[in-house]
Protein backbone atom coordinates (compact mmCIF):
# COMPACT_ATOMS: atom_id res chain seq x y z
CA UNK A 1 0.00 0.00 0.00
CA UNK A 2 2.61 2.35 0.67
CA UNK A 3 3.92 1.80 -3.00
CA UNK A 4 1.49 0.47 -5.04
CA UNK A 5 -0.81 3.07 -4.50
CA UNK A 6 0.90 6.43 -5.04
CA UNK A 7 2.22 4.03 -8.21
CA UNK A 8 -1.92 4.31 -9.59
CA UNK A 9 -2.37 7.66 -8.61
CA UNK A 10 0.80 8.86 -10.76
CA UNK A 11 -0.14 7.00 -13.45
CA UNK A 12 -3.81 7.39 -13.41
CA UNK A 13 -3.45 11.22 -13.16
CA UNK A 14 -0.87 11.60 -15.63
CA UNK A 15 -2.66 9.66 -18.28
CA UNK A 16 -5.84 11.45 -17.58
CA UNK A 17 -3.60 14.95 -18.71
CA UNK A 18 -2.12 13.17 -20.98
CA UNK A 19 -5.20 12.00 -22.47
CA UNK A 20 -6.72 15.97 -22.69
CA UNK A 21 -5.07 16.51 -25.45
CA UNK A 22 -6.49 13.76 -27.24
CA UNK A 23 -9.78 12.75 -25.75
CA UNK A 24 -12.23 15.38 -25.43
CA UNK A 25 -14.01 13.71 -22.72
CA UNK A 26 -10.89 14.07 -20.79
CA UNK A 27 -10.62 17.85 -21.01
CA UNK A 28 -12.61 18.56 -18.23
CA UNK A 29 -11.20 16.38 -16.05
CA UNK A 30 -7.74 17.18 -17.00
CA UNK A 31 -9.08 21.17 -15.95
CA UNK A 32 -10.09 19.46 -12.62
CA UNK A 33 -7.02 18.03 -12.51
CA UNK A 34 -5.25 21.25 -12.70
CA UNK A 35 -7.63 23.04 -10.39
CA UNK A 36 -6.87 20.38 -7.64
CA UNK A 37 -2.87 20.58 -8.87
CA UNK A 38 -2.59 24.33 -7.55
CA UNK A 39 -3.79 23.84 -4.70
CA UNK A 40 -1.99 21.50 -3.91
CA UNK A 41 0.75 23.60 -4.70
CA UNK A 42 -0.50 26.12 -2.46
CA UNK A 43 -0.49 23.97 0.56
CA UNK A 44 2.79 22.96 -0.54
CA UNK A 45 3.95 26.60 0.20
CA UNK A 46 2.59 26.15 3.74
CA UNK A 47 4.73 22.50 4.08
CA UNK A 48 7.16 24.48 3.35
CA UNK A 49 6.73 27.01 5.89
CA UNK A 50 6.10 24.37 8.51
CA UNK A 51 9.47 23.07 7.71
CA UNK A 52 11.17 26.18 8.16
CA UNK A 53 9.32 26.81 11.40
CA UNK A 54 10.80 23.22 12.42
CA UNK A 55 14.17 23.35 11.15
CA UNK A 56 14.64 27.02 12.73
CA UNK A 57 12.92 26.13 16.32
CA UNK A 58 15.58 22.78 16.23
CA UNK A 59 18.08 25.05 15.55
CA UNK A 60 17.11 27.64 18.96
CA UNK A 61 16.83 24.72 21.21
CA UNK A 62 19.84 23.36 20.16
CA UNK A 63 21.30 26.68 20.37
CA UNK A 64 23.48 25.84 17.53
CA UNK A 65 26.07 28.39 16.38
CA UNK A 66 24.01 31.49 15.07
CA UNK A 67 20.75 30.68 16.53
CA UNK A 68 20.09 33.97 16.85
CA UNK A 69 19.52 34.76 13.45
CA UNK A 70 17.10 31.58 13.19
CA UNK A 71 14.97 33.66 16.15
CA UNK A 72 15.36 36.94 13.87
CA UNK A 73 13.60 34.45 11.00
CA UNK A 74 11.24 33.03 12.89
CA UNK A 75 10.37 36.67 13.96
CA UNK A 76 10.15 37.86 10.63
CA UNK A 77 8.21 34.70 9.60
CA UNK A 78 5.44 35.36 12.18
CA UNK A 79 5.04 39.00 11.93
CA UNK A 80 4.79 38.65 8.12
CA UNK A 81 2.03 35.52 8.38
CA UNK A 82 0.16 37.73 10.85
CA UNK A 83 -0.38 40.90 9.15
CA UNK A 84 -0.94 38.90 5.49
CA UNK A 85 -3.54 36.63 6.72
CA UNK A 86 -5.16 39.02 9.30
CA UNK A 87 -5.50 41.55 6.43
CA UNK A 88 -4.05 44.35 8.80
CA UNK A 89 -4.65 47.92 8.05
CA UNK A 90 -6.72 46.45 5.10
CA UNK A 91 -8.97 48.57 4.00
CA UNK A 92 -12.87 46.71 3.24
CA UNK A 93 -13.83 46.15 -0.75
CA UNK A 94 -15.59 49.99 -1.86
CA UNK A 95 -18.45 47.97 -3.51
CA UNK A 96 -19.15 45.85 0.22
CA UNK A 97 -17.80 47.82 2.85
CA UNK A 98 -20.12 46.53 5.44
CA UNK A 99 -18.25 43.19 4.53
CA UNK A 100 -14.83 44.11 6.71
CA UNK A 101 -12.46 41.29 5.24
CA UNK A 102 -13.32 41.85 1.57
CA UNK A 103 -10.50 43.87 1.13
CA UNK A 104 -7.82 43.10 -1.45
CA UNK A 105 -4.89 41.31 0.93
CA UNK A 106 -2.33 43.38 -0.67
CA UNK A 107 -3.64 46.60 -0.85
CA UNK A 108 -2.00 49.43 -0.76
CA UNK A 109 -1.09 51.09 2.41
CA UNK A 110 -1.87 47.41 4.34
CA UNK A 111 0.96 46.67 6.35
CA UNK A 112 1.56 43.41 4.51
CA UNK A 113 1.89 45.74 1.32
CA UNK A 114 4.58 47.58 3.28
CA UNK A 115 6.29 44.68 3.70
CA UNK A 116 6.49 43.45 0.51
CA UNK A 117 7.34 47.15 -0.87
CA UNK A 118 9.91 48.05 1.60
CA UNK A 119 11.27 44.80 2.50
CA UNK A 120 10.38 41.90 0.37
CA UNK A 121 11.13 43.81 -3.21
CA UNK A 122 13.94 45.96 -2.32
CA UNK A 123 16.19 43.16 -0.48
CA UNK A 124 14.82 40.34 -3.53
CA UNK A 125 16.18 43.05 -6.08
CA UNK A 126 19.71 43.25 -4.02
CA UNK A 127 20.24 39.73 -3.44
CA UNK A 128 20.33 38.85 -7.01
CA UNK A 129 22.12 42.73 -8.26
CA UNK A 130 24.68 41.46 -5.54
CA UNK A 131 25.14 38.74 -8.42
CA UNK A 132 26.39 41.14 -10.87
CA UNK A 133 29.68 41.50 -8.95
CA UNK A 134 30.26 37.78 -8.63
CA UNK A 135 29.26 37.07 -12.50
CA UNK A 136 31.86 39.78 -13.36
CA UNK A 137 34.22 38.26 -11.36
CA UNK A 138 33.57 34.62 -12.70
CA UNK A 139 34.03 36.03 -16.41
CA UNK A 140 37.33 37.93 -15.57
CA UNK A 141 38.81 34.62 -14.16
CA UNK A 142 37.05 32.18 -16.28
CA UNK A 143 37.38 33.93 -19.90
CA UNK A 144 40.86 33.08 -21.09
CA UNK A 145 40.74 32.69 -24.91
CA UNK A 146 42.94 29.05 -23.81
CA UNK A 147 41.19 27.28 -27.07
CA UNK A 148 38.85 27.63 -29.80
CA UNK A 149 35.74 27.07 -27.89
CA UNK A 150 36.93 29.60 -25.32
CA UNK A 151 38.08 32.18 -27.43
CA UNK A 152 34.59 31.64 -29.52
CA UNK A 153 33.15 32.54 -26.15
CA UNK A 154 34.32 35.19 -25.68
CA UNK A 155 34.46 37.44 -28.69
CA UNK A 156 30.67 36.48 -28.80
CA UNK A 157 30.32 37.55 -25.28
CA UNK A 158 32.10 41.06 -25.86
CA UNK A 159 30.15 41.86 -29.25
CA UNK A 160 26.92 40.98 -27.67
CA UNK A 161 27.71 43.53 -24.40
CA UNK A 162 28.98 46.14 -26.53
CA UNK A 163 26.33 45.69 -28.83
CA UNK A 164 23.26 45.90 -27.00
CA UNK A 165 24.88 48.91 -25.08
CA UNK A 166 24.99 52.70 -26.26
CA UNK A 167 29.33 51.66 -26.94
CA UNK A 168 28.44 50.02 -29.86
CA UNK A 169 26.99 53.69 -31.26
CA UNK A 170 30.43 55.16 -30.03
CA UNK A 171 32.92 52.18 -31.68
CA UNK A 172 30.86 51.45 -34.51
CA UNK A 173 28.21 53.97 -35.23
CA UNK A 174 30.73 55.63 -38.00
CA UNK A 175 30.45 52.49 -40.31
CA UNK A 176 29.04 53.99 -43.70
CA UNK A 177 26.05 53.10 -45.09
CA UNK A 178 27.82 52.16 -48.29
CA UNK A 179 27.32 48.93 -49.89
CA UNK A 180 30.63 46.71 -49.86
CA UNK A 181 31.37 45.57 -53.23
CA UNK A 182 29.07 46.61 -55.82
CA UNK A 183 24.87 46.25 -55.34
CA UNK A 184 25.79 42.97 -53.27
CA UNK A 185 23.24 43.77 -50.37
CA UNK A 186 25.69 44.16 -47.91
CA UNK A 187 26.96 47.30 -46.09
CA UNK A 188 29.70 48.26 -44.03
CA UNK A 189 26.82 49.59 -41.54
CA UNK A 190 25.82 45.86 -41.10
CA UNK A 191 29.00 45.02 -39.48
CA UNK A 192 28.16 47.89 -36.68
CA UNK A 193 28.35 46.01 -33.41
CA UNK A 194 24.30 46.41 -32.99
CA UNK A 195 23.92 44.85 -36.40
CA UNK A 196 26.12 42.01 -35.82
CA UNK A 197 24.73 41.43 -32.10
CA UNK A 198 21.16 41.16 -34.06
CA UNK A 199 22.64 38.27 -36.13
CA UNK A 200 24.48 36.66 -34.25
CA UNK A 201 20.91 36.55 -32.18
CA UNK A 202 19.22 35.31 -35.10
CA UNK A 203 21.14 33.17 -37.24
CA UNK A 204 23.77 31.32 -34.69
CA UNK A 205 22.71 31.82 -31.02
CA UNK A 206 18.65 30.31 -31.88
CA UNK A 207 20.37 27.18 -33.83
CA UNK A 208 21.58 26.79 -30.70
CA UNK A 209 18.97 27.33 -28.39
CA UNK A 210 16.77 25.08 -30.57
CA UNK A 211 18.88 22.16 -30.63
CA UNK A 212 19.11 22.50 -26.35
CA UNK A 213 15.11 23.10 -26.39
CA UNK A 214 14.54 19.72 -28.43
CA UNK A 215 16.90 18.01 -26.37
CA UNK A 216 15.51 19.08 -23.28
CA UNK A 217 11.95 18.04 -24.73
CA UNK A 218 12.90 15.07 -25.47
CA UNK A 219 14.66 14.28 -22.28
CA UNK A 220 11.31 15.85 -20.51
CA UNK A 221 8.75 13.55 -22.38
CA UNK A 222 11.02 9.95 -21.56
CA UNK A 223 11.86 11.00 -17.69
CA UNK A 224 7.38 11.57 -17.77
CA UNK A 225 6.97 8.41 -19.16
CA UNK A 226 9.56 6.83 -16.87
CA UNK A 227 7.75 8.88 -13.74
CA UNK A 228 4.36 7.44 -15.12
CA UNK A 229 4.96 3.76 -16.21
CA UNK A 230 6.82 3.28 -12.72
CA UNK A 231 10.18 2.59 -14.49
CA UNK A 232 11.41 5.69 -11.85
CA UNK A 233 10.39 5.46 -8.47
CA UNK A 234 12.67 7.63 -6.82
CA UNK A 235 10.06 10.17 -5.66
CA UNK A 236 8.91 7.88 -3.61
CA UNK A 237 11.17 7.22 -1.64
CA UNK A 238 12.82 4.28 0.57
CA UNK A 239 10.75 1.91 2.53
CA UNK A 240 12.07 2.30 5.56
CA UNK A 241 10.79 6.37 5.63
CA UNK A 242 8.50 6.35 8.78
CA UNK B 1 43.70 50.19 16.02
CA UNK B 2 43.91 48.14 13.03
CA UNK B 3 44.76 50.00 9.84
CA UNK B 4 41.82 48.69 7.76
CA UNK B 5 38.98 48.99 10.89
CA UNK B 6 40.61 52.59 11.23
CA UNK B 7 39.35 53.19 7.07
CA UNK B 8 36.11 51.18 7.56
CA UNK B 9 35.41 53.60 10.64
CA UNK B 10 36.25 56.92 8.83
CA UNK B 11 33.98 55.62 5.94
CA UNK B 12 30.96 55.01 8.06
CA UNK B 13 31.80 58.40 10.29
CA UNK B 14 31.57 60.31 6.73
CA UNK B 15 28.70 58.55 5.40
CA UNK B 16 26.84 58.47 8.46
CA UNK B 17 27.31 62.42 8.43
CA UNK B 18 26.55 62.51 4.40
CA UNK B 19 23.01 61.33 5.45
CA UNK B 20 22.33 63.48 8.45
CA UNK B 21 23.27 66.49 6.11
CA UNK B 22 20.90 65.06 3.46
CA UNK B 23 18.25 64.05 5.80
CA UNK B 24 18.15 67.87 7.17
CA UNK B 25 17.94 69.08 3.70
CA UNK B 26 14.62 67.05 3.24
CA UNK B 27 15.89 63.97 1.33
CA UNK B 28 14.87 60.87 1.82
CA UNK B 29 10.81 62.16 2.84
CA UNK B 30 7.47 60.42 1.30
CA UNK B 31 4.47 62.91 0.58
CA UNK B 32 1.32 61.47 0.26
CA UNK B 33 -1.91 62.67 -0.98
CA UNK B 34 -4.81 61.99 1.00
CA UNK B 35 -7.83 60.38 -1.11
CA UNK B 36 -11.34 60.10 1.10
CA UNK B 37 -13.25 57.35 0.03
CA UNK B 38 -17.06 57.09 0.76
CA UNK B 39 -18.71 53.57 0.25
CA UNK B 40 -22.34 53.06 0.94
CA UNK B 41 -23.61 49.26 1.47
CA UNK B 42 -23.87 47.12 -0.70
CA UNK B 43 -26.97 45.63 0.93
CA UNK B 44 -30.23 47.84 -0.14
CA UNK B 45 -32.80 46.18 2.49
CA UNK B 46 -30.54 46.87 5.23
CA UNK B 47 -29.79 49.82 7.48
CA UNK B 48 -28.53 52.70 4.81
CA UNK B 49 -25.15 53.45 6.19
CA UNK B 50 -22.09 55.19 4.93
CA UNK B 51 -18.71 53.90 5.29
CA UNK B 52 -15.77 56.44 5.37
CA UNK B 53 -12.00 56.29 5.27
CA UNK B 54 -8.98 57.88 3.84
CA UNK B 55 -6.68 56.23 0.94
CA UNK B 56 -2.81 57.96 0.68
CA UNK B 57 -1.16 57.66 -2.84
CA UNK B 58 2.20 58.59 -3.42
CA UNK B 59 3.45 61.70 -4.75
CA UNK B 60 6.37 63.60 -5.75
CA UNK B 61 8.66 65.77 -3.61
CA UNK B 62 7.60 69.02 -5.87
CA UNK B 63 3.46 68.49 -4.72
CA UNK B 64 4.06 68.80 -1.07
CA UNK B 65 3.36 72.35 -0.47
CA UNK B 66 0.10 71.10 -2.16
CA UNK B 67 -3.23 70.72 -0.21
CA UNK B 68 -4.31 67.53 0.89
CA UNK B 69 -0.43 66.56 0.62
CA UNK B 70 1.07 65.57 3.99
CA UNK B 71 4.06 63.65 4.76
CA UNK B 72 3.78 59.80 5.19
CA UNK B 73 5.66 58.91 8.62
CA UNK B 74 5.16 54.96 7.59
CA UNK B 75 6.48 55.15 3.83
CA UNK B 76 9.46 57.48 4.90
CA UNK B 77 10.32 54.79 7.66
CA UNK B 78 9.93 52.14 4.49
CA UNK B 79 11.75 54.15 2.48
CA UNK B 80 14.64 54.12 4.81
CA UNK B 81 14.14 50.66 6.05
CA UNK B 82 14.14 49.47 2.55
CA UNK B 83 17.77 51.92 2.13
CA UNK B 84 19.43 49.92 5.17
CA UNK B 85 18.47 46.89 4.01
CA UNK B 86 19.86 47.14 0.60
CA UNK B 87 23.21 48.65 1.63
CA UNK B 88 23.10 45.75 4.78
CA UNK B 89 22.83 43.19 1.42
CA UNK B 90 25.94 44.77 -0.69
CA UNK B 91 27.71 44.73 2.63
CA UNK B 92 28.17 41.53 1.81
CA UNK B 93 30.90 42.33 -0.98
CA UNK B 94 33.63 43.17 1.95
CA UNK B 95 32.74 40.02 3.33
CA UNK B 96 30.19 37.88 5.75
CA UNK B 97 29.10 39.65 9.19
CA UNK B 98 26.69 40.40 10.99
CA UNK B 99 24.60 43.36 9.79
CA UNK B 100 24.30 41.06 6.43
CA UNK B 101 23.47 37.45 8.08
CA UNK B 102 20.66 39.83 10.27
CA UNK B 103 19.40 41.31 6.93
CA UNK B 104 19.41 37.41 5.33
CA UNK B 105 17.40 35.86 8.30
CA UNK B 106 15.04 38.68 8.23
CA UNK B 107 14.90 37.80 3.86
CA UNK B 108 14.08 34.40 4.37
CA UNK B 109 11.80 34.89 7.35
CA UNK B 110 9.16 37.30 4.91
CA UNK B 111 10.06 35.57 2.16
CA UNK B 112 8.50 32.10 3.28
CA UNK B 113 5.60 33.93 4.99
CA UNK B 114 5.08 36.31 2.03
CA UNK B 115 4.46 32.64 -0.24
CA UNK B 116 2.60 31.24 2.59
CA UNK B 117 -0.02 34.32 2.56
CA UNK B 118 -0.08 34.68 -1.52
CA UNK B 119 -0.98 30.76 -1.56
CA UNK B 120 -3.79 31.46 1.03
CA UNK B 121 -5.43 33.89 -0.12
CA UNK B 122 -4.78 33.22 -3.94
CA UNK B 123 -5.67 29.62 -4.10
CA UNK B 124 -6.69 28.24 -0.34
CA UNK B 125 -9.59 30.64 0.35
CA UNK B 126 -10.41 31.43 -3.20
CA UNK B 127 -10.54 27.91 -4.86
CA UNK B 128 -11.05 25.68 -1.55
CA UNK B 129 -13.12 27.77 1.22
CA UNK B 130 -15.28 29.43 -1.45
CA UNK B 131 -15.94 26.34 -3.26
CA UNK B 132 -16.69 23.91 0.06
CA UNK B 133 -18.09 26.63 1.87
CA UNK B 134 -19.94 29.03 -0.25
CA UNK B 135 -22.06 30.39 2.05
CA UNK B 136 -19.74 31.42 4.67
CA UNK B 137 -17.36 32.53 2.05
CA UNK B 138 -19.87 35.33 0.90
CA UNK B 139 -20.97 36.47 4.29
CA UNK B 140 -16.92 36.59 5.54
CA UNK B 141 -14.60 37.31 2.78
CA UNK B 142 -16.41 37.07 -0.85
CA UNK B 143 -19.58 39.21 -0.80
CA UNK B 144 -19.42 38.78 -4.93
CA UNK B 145 -19.96 34.87 -4.88
CA UNK B 146 -23.37 34.42 -6.21
CA UNK B 147 -26.29 33.46 -3.84
CA UNK B 148 -27.17 30.67 -5.38
CA UNK B 149 -23.79 28.87 -5.53
CA UNK B 150 -23.60 25.88 -4.28
CA UNK B 151 -20.56 23.60 -1.79
CA UNK B 152 -18.90 21.60 -4.81
CA UNK B 153 -17.93 18.31 -2.49
CA UNK B 154 -15.46 16.96 -5.29
CA UNK B 155 -13.24 20.24 -3.72
CA UNK B 156 -12.90 17.19 -0.68
CA UNK B 157 -10.50 15.28 -2.43
CA UNK B 158 -7.49 17.72 -2.74
CA UNK B 159 -8.81 18.95 0.77
CA UNK B 160 -7.77 15.34 2.10
CA UNK B 161 -4.56 15.45 -0.05
CA UNK B 162 -3.26 18.68 1.06
CA UNK B 163 -3.94 17.65 4.78
CA UNK B 164 -2.33 14.31 3.58
CA UNK B 165 0.39 16.45 2.30
CA UNK B 166 1.49 17.73 5.68
CA UNK B 167 1.06 15.08 7.32
CA UNK B 168 4.74 14.68 6.33
CA UNK B 169 5.71 17.29 9.11
CA UNK B 170 4.67 14.48 11.68
CA UNK B 171 7.05 11.90 13.20
CA UNK B 172 5.16 8.74 12.27
CA UNK B 173 3.25 8.00 9.05
CA UNK B 174 4.89 10.63 6.95
CA UNK B 175 4.63 7.85 4.01
CA UNK B 176 0.91 8.71 3.93
CA UNK B 177 2.24 12.21 2.24
CA UNK B 178 3.08 10.28 -0.71
CA UNK B 179 0.04 10.16 -1.76
CA UNK B 180 -0.15 13.60 -2.50
CA UNK B 181 3.11 13.91 -3.80
CA UNK B 182 2.22 11.06 -6.60
CA UNK B 183 -0.31 12.93 -7.54
CA UNK B 184 1.80 15.99 -7.91
CA UNK B 185 4.11 13.92 -9.63
CA UNK B 186 1.83 12.26 -12.22
CA UNK B 187 -0.28 15.84 -13.01
CA UNK B 188 3.43 17.48 -13.24
CA UNK B 189 4.60 14.82 -15.76
CA UNK B 190 1.31 14.29 -17.73
CA UNK B 191 0.99 18.38 -18.46
CA UNK B 192 4.84 18.41 -19.40
CA UNK B 193 4.82 15.93 -21.63
CA UNK B 194 2.76 16.89 -24.04
CA UNK B 195 3.09 20.54 -23.47
CA UNK B 196 7.21 20.04 -24.02
CA UNK B 197 6.26 17.74 -27.18
CA UNK B 198 4.24 20.54 -28.27
CA UNK B 199 6.11 23.44 -28.32
CA UNK B 200 9.80 22.58 -27.25
CA UNK B 201 9.89 19.48 -30.18
CA UNK B 202 7.57 19.08 -32.43
CA UNK B 203 6.92 23.51 -32.51
CA UNK B 204 10.76 23.64 -32.94
CA UNK B 205 11.14 20.67 -35.89
CA UNK B 206 8.45 22.88 -37.68
CA UNK B 207 10.30 26.01 -37.64
CA UNK B 208 13.37 24.50 -38.70
CA UNK B 209 11.89 22.78 -41.96
CA UNK B 210 12.79 25.87 -44.48
CA UNK B 211 14.46 25.42 -47.99
CA UNK B 212 18.12 25.99 -47.87
CA UNK B 213 17.95 28.24 -51.49
CA UNK B 214 15.25 31.11 -51.51
CA UNK B 215 13.75 33.00 -54.64
CA UNK B 216 12.12 36.05 -54.79
CA UNK B 217 8.76 36.49 -56.69
CA UNK B 218 10.79 37.42 -60.01
CA UNK B 219 12.78 34.14 -59.65
CA UNK B 220 15.72 36.07 -59.13
CA UNK B 221 18.32 34.04 -56.08
CA UNK B 222 18.12 35.37 -52.72
CA UNK B 223 21.48 34.96 -51.74
CA UNK B 224 21.71 36.24 -48.45
CA UNK B 225 18.33 34.74 -47.26
CA UNK B 226 19.90 31.48 -48.39
CA UNK B 227 23.04 31.79 -46.40
CA UNK B 228 21.46 32.58 -43.57
CA UNK B 229 18.38 29.73 -43.76
CA UNK B 230 21.47 27.19 -44.76
CA UNK B 231 23.53 28.02 -41.59
CA UNK B 232 20.53 28.05 -39.35
CA UNK B 233 19.85 24.45 -40.51
CA UNK B 234 23.21 23.35 -40.39
CA UNK B 235 23.57 24.79 -36.50
CA UNK B 236 20.46 22.82 -35.94
CA UNK B 237 21.86 19.69 -37.00
CA UNK B 238 25.14 19.83 -36.05
CA UNK B 239 24.24 20.77 -32.60
CA UNK B 240 21.92 17.59 -32.48
CA UNK B 241 24.48 15.30 -33.59
CA UNK B 242 26.76 16.44 -31.10
CA UNK B 243 23.70 15.72 -28.61
CA UNK B 244 23.27 12.11 -29.90
CA UNK B 245 25.77 9.79 -28.08
CA UNK B 246 24.32 7.03 -29.89
CA UNK B 247 27.16 6.32 -32.52
CA UNK B 248 30.81 7.03 -31.52
CA UNK B 249 32.23 10.61 -32.37
CA UNK B 250 34.73 9.44 -35.11
CA UNK B 251 35.15 10.68 -38.93
CA UNK B 252 32.54 12.81 -40.32
CA UNK B 253 30.73 12.95 -37.20
CA UNK B 254 33.65 14.42 -35.09
CA UNK B 255 33.95 17.30 -37.31
CA UNK B 256 29.99 18.56 -37.75
CA UNK B 257 30.04 18.03 -33.58
CA UNK B 258 32.75 19.99 -33.75
CA UNK B 259 30.70 22.39 -35.59
CA UNK B 260 27.97 21.96 -32.96
CA UNK B 261 30.38 22.79 -30.55
CA UNK B 262 31.39 26.06 -31.94
CA UNK B 263 27.78 26.82 -32.54
CA UNK B 264 26.45 26.30 -28.57
CA UNK B 265 29.57 28.41 -27.16
CA UNK B 266 28.12 31.23 -29.53
CA UNK B 267 25.05 30.51 -27.88
CA UNK B 268 26.43 30.14 -24.09
CA UNK B 269 28.50 33.55 -24.76
CA UNK B 270 25.46 35.37 -26.01
CA UNK B 271 23.28 33.98 -22.80
CA UNK B 272 26.18 34.74 -20.67
CA UNK B 273 26.37 38.04 -21.74
CA UNK B 274 22.42 38.57 -21.60
CA UNK B 275 22.69 37.60 -18.06
CA UNK B 276 25.45 39.84 -17.00
CA UNK B 277 23.46 42.49 -18.78
CA UNK B 278 19.94 41.45 -16.56
CA UNK B 279 22.27 41.52 -13.50
CA UNK B 280 23.73 45.00 -14.17
CA UNK B 281 20.37 46.23 -14.78
CA UNK B 282 19.19 45.21 -11.74
CA UNK B 283 21.97 46.56 -9.63
CA UNK B 284 21.74 49.60 -11.83
CA UNK B 285 18.19 49.79 -10.18
CA UNK B 286 19.03 49.49 -6.77
CA UNK B 287 21.36 52.28 -7.06
CA UNK B 288 18.87 54.41 -9.01
CA UNK B 289 16.99 53.70 -5.74
CA UNK B 290 19.80 54.65 -3.13
CA UNK B 291 20.74 57.66 -4.87
CA UNK B 292 17.59 58.75 -6.77
CA UNK B 293 14.90 58.12 -4.17
CA UNK B 294 16.56 57.80 -1.06
CA UNK B 295 19.31 60.18 -1.04
CA UNK B 296 17.70 62.73 -3.88
CA UNK B 297 20.84 62.91 -5.54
Amino acid sequence: MKRTIPLLISAITGFVLIGTAFIPLFVDWGNIAMSWFNLLAAFAFILGGGNLLKMQLQKISAQQPGWGYAAVTLIAFFITLFVGLAKVGVHPNVKFPEFAWSGDYLQEDGVFWWLFEYIFTPLSATMFALLAFYISSAAFRAFRAKNTEATILLIIAVIILLGRTYASVWLTGWFPDEFIIGESGIKYSDFNLQNLSEIIMEDFTTPGMRAIKIGIALGVASTSLKVLLGVDRSYLGSDQEA
Amino acid sequence: MKQSTLIWTILMVAGGAFLLFQASKGNGRVYVREIPVEAQASQPEGEEQVYRWTRYQQVTEAEKGEPDVRFSLSRTLGLWVAAFSTLAIFSFLYGDNPIYKFTESVFVGVSAAYAMVVAFWTEIMTNLYAKLLPGLARITFYPDIDSTARPDYLYLIPLVLSILLLWRLSPKGSWIARWPLAFFIGATAGIRLISYLETDFVGQLQSTVMPFIVFASDGSLLWIKSLRNTIFIVGVVSCMIYFFFSIEHEGVVKYISRLGIWFLMVTFGASFAYTVMGRIALLSGRLVFLFNDWLGI
